[in-house]
């Protein structure tokens, strides 16, 4: 059957909207391939902006794993604004990827990537553009399967209605194995329709509406049960070993339009054991599986030839504990040096060896910022959430970067952690202010500045604070109302101080979608009818909204907004994605809990990769292995150069 | 600690290459900035021994004349390179044009004394009005050219600016069958009923833009297309280097 495209239908609209340019497609390493030439379909979704998407990495890479394939095509489809899709909606023009403008409803699969809960609302807003029922029940053979993925679809439960399928961690196999699973069902006549091709998917990927949840009279929930034989009690994550053998992205997409990140990047490692309590990404991503020197050489000199970009991105949860950092910082600017292109780190960890590591890679550049994040404000709120640094340890860091001529420091910290008083706030303003003091007294220059961005804390699944009561946004905005007036206040230090914050309305809403169970997904569906859209974007998003239609729909007095967010569970609850399996043992992750709210004083956790395993269950339900060097090889920087830069 | 000290100084501009190239099909809706960062990673992609500018954020020495507004076409964009040392011009225009997007099309590149692509003084614009029989069309060029203002409002981002689109006209008519069927190769729409102008129009200050035009024609004159028109500049004139091989063989009078 051939697929058409729809640009002839959609050309006469991008003339009315703002930035038609994200619509076009065409840029540079895209791919379209022979539609009848393929018999397994991918449209590839990220529920946001164009702008926001188009970088994500974890698009970026299956883009690449499928399209590499014979037989296999891939395309992209993002959120189109709401000025493009009243448009459509108006004309008839169905959602379409950017690729070769075909009509999503047309492929075999609708893979949709989910890096946070507030894109959500956008699934809808695709699915319905592309023709596609909301719910998974409605839906025949002639449509996509939809699945879910991304570290927002750890807890896909507010989303069982709405996706087919879920594939809880890393992506780049579990593609392949449902394109295989898709390709053999097609070719053997489509036996048993689509609960047939359903139920061989459920031995890859979580299908919700194959698990029946019953609740206890109280609202709590009771059970989680397969509903058939045929699928699996609890469903596992998916993890790739070896990350040498999967170098994605080679090529990835340089738009045309303008997004948020414009450079290549190439992850060093995955997965974190620093064991930070809130962090939602550092659980679910374990355990830490390093790339080796010589393949990230490799794919920055490939990447940046592929591209034409010029600046290189670093990336991982906590760059500079890769085991060979230093020689990878210092070979690859010794390969880029004089070459204009400008290498980065995403550089979180208080430490000073991250000021070194930031000045050998801005070598050539200008020394403008540099960001860290304590994340708790005084030194009892670092330990009970395991970030272990003391004051003395951020002091000696920010000296360090102002002594070697960076002008502003970022802090980042989180308002509404548990056990958080007042005073644990406050104390960022003293913080603050011994860093300009440091930083004055090290440079003799008063020119240095010093920024204070915070945020509400929202509890994650599968983390030790997954049992933890989110802060009411009442008492996080008082907190932030307090810290602002403080560090404003200050004569001495006030000017060198900058102070961003985020309101704590949001971070309900989002602490609602991430710890929900399925009854969550009326509210979802009800916010979209009454028009929620790019609820990441705060001129989209309204909170009065939310709140009402989590009133109007949620069934019972008892379970209510209040009752997904600002309530402690208890150990015996079951939480709405304890059959999904993220590795971690529940026991060690309540014990955890327990150790930082303990009265006595939070325990410390070690990172188990330079102490003994303790044990929190990843390695050994999964099957893994941490994998770090060192390889003791060396990058070649004549060898390297991919460019002949000044001739 | 060491201090960051500025890089390396590039080398100087040893020669500038004028680069004529075309915005085509679905790459009319990329705007100036969109085109220039393609250009940048272009040059960077083709190994074109770029010149750049000194000091702690160097930049690539490319240097845009005016160009199309975001969603209209073009045919004769126009930039400048400065390469550190010498490349054959033709060599360079193959090499270029393969690593753009399609539809950012390098036509021709010239050896060039000056590092600035400098400002055009005309462009001739052909626009498609869908929905527009030529016989109404004709009959409100008549009735545009016979006016001798032909005040309009833009909004920008700034506010409303008034202009006058009359004085900016120096050329404008209705292109027949036979120029038709020539004109709309290459244009994606296929609308069956359309009229078709050729207007060449005065950069003047503030600039008066084809949409102005198109404006004045749909307030004084009631010509108004059924969907947004496609629009394309054809030709820049440059009096300063002569019109050949840069006005496709037009003149301005």
């Amino acid at each position: 059957m051939p697929v058409e495209s729809i640009y002839p239908a959609l050309e006469p609209l991008l003339p009315l909207v703002r930035k038609p340019v994200q619509y076009i497609g065409g840029e540079v390493n895209s791919t379209v391939k022979d539609w009848d030439a393929a018999d397994v379909r991918w449209a590839l979704c990220y529920p946001d902006a164009y702008e926001v998407g188009l970088p994500n990495q974890g698009l970026q890479i299956l883009y690449e794993v499928l399209n590499e394939r014979d037989g296999v095509l891939a395309e992209r489809t993002y959120s189109v604004w709401p000025d493009l899709e009243a448009l459509m909606r108006e004309r008839g023009v169905p959602q379409f990827t950017v690729d070769a403008h075909r009509p999503v409803g047309a492929f075999d699969v609708l893979g949709v990537s989910f890096s946070t809960e507030m894109g959500y609302t956008n699934l809808l807003t695709v699915l319905d553009l592309a023709g596609i029922p909301l719910f998974s029940s409605e839906r025949t053979v002639c449509h996509p399967v939809v699945i879910g993925g991304g570290h927002a679809a750890f807890n896909p439960e507010p989303l069982a209605d709405f996706l087919d399928a879920v594939v809880i961690g890393d992506g780049e196999q579990a593609v392949l194995q449902i394109t295989d699973l898709i390709r053999a069902w097609k070719r053997e006549g489509q036996p048993g329709g689509r609960d047939g091709l359903l139920v061989r998917l459920s031995r890859v990927a979580y299908v919700p509406r194959f698990y029946d949840v019953t609740y206890h009279p109280d609202g709590k929930i009771s059970n989680v049960m397969p509903n058939r034989a045929d699928v699996p009690p609890s469903i596992s994550k998916h993890t790739v070993l070896d990350l040498d053998e999967w170098p994605y992205p080679k090529a990835p997409i340089v738009p045309v339009a303008e997004t948020v990140h414009e450079r290549y990047s190439v992850e060093i490692f995955r997965g974190c054991t620093r064991g930070c309590r809130f962090c939602q990404a550092g659980m679910i991503t374990r355990p830490v599986r390093e790339r080796s020197i010589t393949t990230i050489g490799a794919m920055v000199a490939a990447g940046i030839a592929a591209t034409g970009f010029d600046e290189v991105g670093l990336l991982s949860l906590s760059s500079a504990d890769h085991s060979e950092i230093n020689e990878i910082a210092v070979d690859l600017a010794d390969c880029y040096e004089g070459t204009n292109v400008g290498l980065s780190l995403p550089s979180t960890r208080v430490d000073a060896f991250n000021v070194t590591l930031a000045d050998e890679l801005s070598r050539n550049g200008r020394r403008s910022g540099l960001t860290f994040a304590p994340e708790g404000g005084s030194e009892r709120m670092r330990k009970v959430i395991n970030k272990m640094v003391t004051e003395d340890d951020l002091i000696r860091t920010v000296t360090t970067s102002y002594a070697s001529g960076w002008r502003q420091v970022k802090l980042y910290f989180m308002c509404g952690l548990p056990t958080e008083t007042d005073e644990d706030v406050l104390a960022i303003a003293d913080l603050a202010r011994r860093v300009i003091a440091a930083g004055r007294e090290a440079t003799g220059r008063r020119d240095i500045r010093c920024t204070v961005s915070i945020g509400g804390f929202v509890p994650k699944p599968h983390t030790p604070f997954q049992w933890a009561a989110q802060c009411p946004a009442e008492v996080v905005d008082e907190r932030l109302r307090k810290l602002g007036a403080m560090l404003r206040g200050d004569r001495a230090y006030g000017k060198s101080i900058g102070f961003r914050y985020h309101d704590g309305q949001p971070g309900i809403i989002e602490g609602l979608l991430s710890r929900g169970d399925r009854r969550v997904g009326g509210v979802i569906l009800a916010a979209w009818r009454d028009g929620a859209r790019f609820d990441g974007w705060s001129e989209y998003f309204s909170f009065e909204r939310w709140a009402r239609c989590a009133e109007s729909v949620l069934p019972e007095k008892s379970v209510d907004l209040a009752w997904y967010t600002t309530r402690e569970r208890d150990y015996s609850e079951v939480l709405p994605w304890d059959h999904l399996d993220a590795g971690l043992d529940r026991d060690w992750l309540w014990q955890d809990w327990q150790d930082s709210v303990a009265p006595e004083g939070a325990a410390e956790v070690e990172d188990c990769r330079w102490t003994p395993c303790y044990e929190c269950g990843v390695c050994s339900a999964m099957g893994t292995e941490i994998q770090v060097g060192p390889t003791g090889e060396r990058l070649d920087g004549k060898r390297m150069l991919p460019l002949q830069v000044i001739g | 600690m060491a201090k960051p000290v500025p890089p390396t100084v590039s080398l100087p501009a040893a020669q500038y290459l004028l680069v004529r190239y075309a915005k085509r099909g679905k790459m009319r809706f990329a705007s100036h900035r969109d085109v220039a960062r393609a250009f940048e990673r272009g040059v960077r992609r083709a190994g074109l021994p770029i010149a750049y500018s000194a000091g702690f954020s160097p930049h690539p020495k490319i240097s845009y004349a005016g160009g199309a507004p975001t969603g209209v076409a073009s045919e004769a964009e126009y930039l400048t390179l400065g390469l550190t040392s010498p490349r054959p011009a033709d060599l360079v225009r193959g090499q270029l044009d393969v690593v753009l997007p399609d539809g950012i099309d390098v036509l021709e590149v010239t050896e060039d004394a000056k590092g600035s692509a400098g400002e055009s003084h005309a462009s001739e614009w052909r626009v498609v009005l869908p929905g527009v029989r030529p016989e109404a069309a004709a009959e409100a060029v008549t009735g545009f050219l016979a006016l001798s203002h032909a005040p309009v409002e833009r909004r920008t981002d700034k506010g409303v600016r008034q202009l006058d689109a009359r004085t900016a006209v120096v050329e404008m008519s209705v292109l027949d069958a036979d120029d038709r069927d020539a004109s709309r190769r290459g244009t994606v729409t296929s609308q069956e009923d359309c009229a078709i102008l050729r207007m060449v129009v005065l950069h003047q200050v503030p600039a008066v833009r084809p949409e102005d035009v198109l404006t004045a024609l749909g307030a004084g004159q009631g010509l108004v297309p059924s969907s947004p028109p496609l629009t394309t500049r054809l030709s820049q004139y440059w009096p300063e280097r002569g019109s050949a091989g840069t006005l496709n063989g037009n003149t301005v009078s």
